[in-house]
């Protein structure tokens, strides 16, 4: 706001002579022209900006991310399909795999009880084979030790009989001794 | 003297014209409230008529803007 | 009587209207239609908020926007939605000349919301030529696209035949007031904003109410924001709504 008087003559009709407004400055007929002609200047230029440069840039802009988006859709839906595809592959393949290895564990299974029972076989005979070799060594042993004994209890009977002062016939002590051990 | 009796009437006249604006306040009132209530009862439909709503509400505000406009040029240009 | 609130005995210190004079930005002088003004400067102002928005904004024409990019993108999207909505397929042509109205508003709008700046939008020359290019072109379109057959526009046939001058003369009058109603809109809403803060303002040279003024202008300022921007909505909204009148006249 203006303190002091201006220059009327410069100034023109529409303030008063300290500069401020006199009524409505939106009336004051003689500013029309100039804001006039300058509107039409920043229109034409802001429409030249846009038709010229902004707006098909911008236009462009979406088109292309309109077309990115359906492209990248599209790519995304052909990998769904395809991993749809390799799980399909893998769970076939995987019970394939499972029924193979039954097989070959049904085989090996087969094989080891066949192995197993030869080999039982072999070693059950073997065992027979042992066993009667073992009893027969038994026997002897039983034989040589009864024998054995037999003699030892004779000759101390005869050493015992002897030490307690009667004289004794080896043949009768020979013979009390077998009574008593048969007895 | 004379130019007192006229200064007088012109701020009467724009004290008066000034209660125009509650008339654009109850419009504006009255058309979101009517939106807010159909909106409430239907909001499947309520976005298609942002528009409308703005619509009827500049026309409603225009009026209360031009009291205020009568106002003023009592007030500054008569 | 206007200029008393200038003279010494007036209380007041402050005129609400003198913020909106027209005045040349370089040194003093009367205003030719040449001159440079502050209505000028805050216009080419608008035009390079609208460049740097719109052109540099995008110039990196990224897939993945930056955000001055998804503003600009936003702008676009809303005015291009909104011709497509209103006008139909046929009217996407004339989106350019939509958009320049809405992106020149919008942006002198918001640039006089600044403080000390000027706000071209507020004065009736600057609105009423815009609304009356709005109105003589959708006229004289009506006419070359439809013929006569655009004067079907004032003729509603839905309406009973007794009733129907009555209806025409009503829509005849309605249709020469639009440019009138169209630019006082988007004026006196910008200048009513702008004169109640400078009447604020003026009170807050009182000490015992500035806490209450500066509050209201806070509150005020808020609200012109929001007028702002629908005030140039509305301005679009209605050049669709004109647009869609004269592609297709009947109701």
């Amino acid at each position: 706001m203006a303190t002091e008087p201006i220059n009327m003559e410069l100034a023109g009709k529409c303030v008063n002579e300290f500069g401020g407004a006199i009524g409505m400055p939106q009336l004051c007929g003689e500013w029309f022209g100039n804001q006039i002609f300058w509107l039409v200047v920043a229109l034409v230029a802001i429409y030249f900006i846009l038709s010229r440069v902004a707006l098909p840039r911008i236009g462009s802009v979406l088109a292309e991310r309109q077309g990115t988006i359906t492209n990248d859709i599209a790519a995304a839906e052909d990998l769904k399909v395809k991993a749809t595809q390799a799980e399909a592959a893998y769970d076939k393949a995987l019970i394939d795999a499972r029924a193979e290895a039954q097989r070959i564990v049904a085989v090996a299974k087969a094989d080891i009880q066949a192995d197993l029972d030869k080999a039982i076989a072999k070693a059950d005979a073997e065992i027979a084979a042992k066993t009667s070799e073992s009893e027969k060594a038994i026997a002897e042993i039983r034989a040589g030790a009864l024998k054995n004994v037999e003699e030892v209890a004779k000759d101390t009977a005869l050493a015992i009989v002897e030490a307690m002062g009667s004289s004794a016939d080896a043949k009768t002590v020979a013979a009390a001794v077998d009574a008593q051990m048969k007895g | 003297m004379e130019g007192d009796i006229v200064q007088m009437g012109a701020y009467i006249g724009a004290g008066l014209a000034c209660m125009g604006m509650g008339g654009a306040a109850v419009g504006v009132g009255n058309v979101a409230g009517n939106y807010l209530a159909g909106a409430l009862r239907n909001p499947s439909a309520a976005a298609g008529q942002t528009a409308t709503l703005f619509i009827g509400i500049a026309f409603a505000e225009a009026l209360g803007i031009f009291s205020f406009l009568v106002a003023l040029l009592l007030m500054f240009a008569v | 009587m206007a200029g008393e609130a200038h003279s010494e005995e007036a209380g007041l210190v402050f005129h609400p209207m003198d913020q909106f004079i027209v005045k040349p930005f370089f040194g003093d002088g009367g205003v030719s239609w040449y001159t440079i003004t502050n209505s000028t400067v805050w216009m080419a102002l608008a035009v390079l908020a609208v460049f740097a928005l719109l052109v540099l904004g995008t110039s990196k024409r990224s897939v993945i926007p930056t955000r001055m990019q998804s503003v600009a993108e936003l702008a676009y999207g809303f005015i291009y939605k909104m011709v497509e909505d209103i006008c139909g397929k046929d009217g996407v042509k004339y989106f350019p000349y939509i958009m320049t109205l809405f992106m020149f508003i919008v942006f002198a709008n918001f640039l006089g919301l600044l403080p000390m700046a000027y706000t071209p939008t507020s004065q009736i020359a600057v609105t009423a030529l815009m609304a009356f290019a709005v109105f003589f072109g959708v006229t004289i379109l009506g006419f070359v696209k439809n013929g006569a057959s655009f004067l079907g526009l004032f003729w509603v046939s839905s309406a009973p035949l007794a009733l129907r001058p009555i209806l025409a003369l009503i829509e005849v009058i309605s249709y020469f007031v639009r440019p009138v109603s169209h630019s006082i809109r988007l004026a006196g809403n910008m200048m009513a904003g702008h004169a109640v803060i400078k009447v604020f303002a003026g009170f807050a040279a009182i000490a015992a109410i500035a806490p209450f003024s500066i509050l209201a202008i806070t509150a005020m300022y808020g609200l012109e924001i929001l007028v702002s921007f629908i005030q140039a909505y509305v301005f679009t909204i209605l050049t669709c709504v004109y647009l869609k009148d004269a592609l297709h006249p009947h109701h």
